[in-house]
């Protein structure tokens, strides 16, 4: 605990920093750093800025929200991955593990079949990752076994399964013309379309289960240790994982909501946290949060300006994510076991 | 304090593993609990930590049904120390070691630096101070089983409970470990612990309960309770006695070595 923690959260912030700069100036549109000055010093007198009326569009109107929204779906993969790496005792979990993320495609894609409004797919994606959650909990809790975490990753597997078939078959219902090119680029995950007015209604959950984790973080390093262990040291497990679980559920489902499927992030991030600040969860938990949200940013400003097209989230976080966990299974086995 | 089951059936929600089992272990005193695999060593344990609750009958701490306190106010009382085991995340020595203060502390608290004091001093008190920053993952089976007891001590219990702490260990840190027991008891705590080698409860125990097939088989003062006719009974095997003046040691089996030159 004597070794200073500073420089690994001095570097997690310069990212951050450095992603909101690189957010709001590249794209089709640059702006520069003193535009951007400018516009905020502007924003924050009162006084009219001098710039052209369309800069400060594309600075608040389109960038800002993507810039925001990248931060909270950032910051909330890179929490829930955390402390499920943590709760799971297992360093190649993410925090989909449980069926958040599948429970959410379900709802979002039922939502898009029923040609409902973005907020109502939101809000059923959300709705569809605490069900999937809950239903796992709730099954895995009522298998009695004397490893509750096996048993309930691998009935999140299972129920994972069943909801993919689910949404296979409403992919397959769907109108080809219409409802499936929408299901298929929101299961991709994608910023393009955060407006400012979805933003609101997900801020909220993702801030409340960031504040559960972030102060149940002292005990997340006796909760990685095996069930009876930790009980022996005076945690009763099971109220705590209840809370961790409905947590990071919590922020996963509001972020999916928002985002579509973004996966790795919540594998991804807590490892290169770990590499700054160590595994300690009372310095990893507020390290990845903000390594989080500096991460999607890059990732989100690389997906809207490497191609002429905008590449979907998703896949990018994809085609990094798996050679690092490639990476991540070798270097386990050699230090781990 | 004493601390102490009382006619336990003891197992889990499927199975039952002991019956009619009394056990009573006092602060200042070591007690050994000694038989074959699978005879309910681990189970008993467990169950007088208040891990898995009796099926039958009552455990006791200091005279109170430990089922009435808290599971903060067990740890407070009664510590734990498995077998060792490779954590899965490398945290540092004296982060493990900081862990054994949950239970002083609230859902929320951080450990503050009395916390840290009493860890400090645990690290300190094995004599493994020097480990504080290595991370639990690179040290050496018989540092992470020292680390583990002071984890232990900073519980500040009344009572330790050990499964087979020298299991695993060289010949060197079987030593220590016994010693490290030994020193537990002369300064006040009551110590449990399972062990496979009679010889290590001659040793350091002052009692010794033999379970076989979840069944107390014999208990008492050690110099009563191991002997050869015992131990053959307890293990189902032949055991070799060897003496001398002051003490006694077992050897497993009946073994003829082949005739052979000795050179002289």
């Amino acid at each position: 605990m004597t070794r200073s923690a500073l420089p690994g959260f001095l570097i997690a912030t310069g990212v951050l920093l450095l992603g909101v700069v690189v957010a709001f100036s590249v794209g089709r549109y640059p702006v520069s750093m003193i535009d951007l000055l400018r516009s905020l010093l502007g924003k924050l007198t009162g006084e009219p800025s001098g710039l052209a009326p369309a800069i400060e569009t594309v600075i608040w109107q389109i960038r800002g929200p993507r810039v925001l929204a990248a931060v909270v779906v950032g910051a909330a993969l890179a929490i829930a991955g955390t402390a499920f790496q943590g709760l799971f005792r297992n360093p190649l979990v993410s925090p989909d593990i449980l069926g958040a993320s599948s429970g959410a495609a379900l709802g979002a894609v039922f939502g898009i079949f029923l040609s409902l409004g973005v907020f109502a797919i939101q809000a059923l994606a959300f709705v569809g990752g605490l069900i999937a959650v809950g239903a796992v909990y709730a099954v895995g809790s009522a298998v009695r076994s004397r490893d509750p975490i096996l048993v309930l990753v691998l009935t999140g597997v299972v129920i994972g399964s069943l909801l993919g078939a689910g949404v296979g078959l409403l992919k397959y219902l769907a109108d080809p013309y219409n409802q499936l090119p929408a299901m298929t680029f929101w299961l991709l995950g994608s910023l393009a379309a955060a407006h400012a007015a979805d933003l609101v209604p997900v801020i909220a959950p993702v801030a409340a289960g960031a504040l559960v984790l972030f102060v149940l973080r002292w005990r997340m390093n006796a909760m990685s240790l095996p069930d009876e262990e930790a009980r022996a040291l005076g945690i009763a497990t099971g109220p705590l994982r209840v809370a961790i679980v409905a947590a990071a559920t919590l922020t996963t489902s509001a972020s999916v909501a928002v985002a579509g499927i973004v996966g790795w992030v919540g594998l991804v991030v807590p490892h290169l946290a770990r590499a700054l600040v160590g595994p300690d969860f009372a310095r990893l938990i507020p390290a990845s949060t903000i390594l989080g949200a500096g991460y999607l940013l890059l990732i989100d400003t690389l997906a809207r300006t490497i191609a002429p097209v905008e590449v979907p989230l998703g896949i990018l976080t994809a085609v990094i994510g798996t050679p690092f966990f490639i990476w991540l299974l070798a270097r386990v086995q050699k230090t781990w076991s | 304090m004493i601390l102490s089951g009382h006619d336990l059936t003891i197992g889990y929600t499927d199975r039952v593993v002991g019956t009619h089992i009394d056990v009573s272990v006092a602060t200042g005193s070591v007690l050994a609990l000694l038989g074959p695999n699978g005879g309910g060593k681990t189970t008993l344990l467990k169950t007088l930590l208040g891990l898995i609750p009796p099926k039958a009958g009552e455990v006791r701490l200091d005279g109170q049904t430990l089922s009435a306190r808290s599971i903060r106010e067990r740890a407070r009382a009664i510590a734990y120390v498995p077998q060792t085991h490779i954590a899965t995340f490398a945290f540092p020595v004296e982060s493990v070691v900081l862990m054994g203060r949950t239970a002083h502390g609230t859902m929320f608290s951080r450990p503050g630096t009395r916390d840290r004091a009493v860890a400090a001093a645990a690290l300190q008190r094995l004599g493994i101070d020097h480990l504080a920053t290595r991370p639990y993952t690179m040290i050496s089976g018989g540092e992470r089983q020292l680390v583990l007891l002071a984890r232990a001590l900073a519980q500040e219990p009344a009572f330790i409970v050990l499964d087979e702490p020298t299991a695993s260990l060289d010949f060197g840190n079987q030593g220590k470990v016994m010693a490290e027991i030994r020193a537990l008891a002369a300064a006040g705590l009551g110590v449990l612990f399972t062990t496979h080698d009679p010889n290590h409860a001659l040793r350091i125990a002052d009692r010794a309960l033999l379970l076989r097939d979840g069944q107390r088989i014999g208990e008492g003062a050690v110099r009563d309770v191991l002997t050869r006719p015992e131990l053959e009974r307890l293990y189902g095997a032949p055991v070799e006695e060897i003496y001398d003046k002051h003490k006694t040691a077992f050897l497993p089996g009946a073994v003829t070595l082949p005739p052979r030159a000795i050179p002289d």
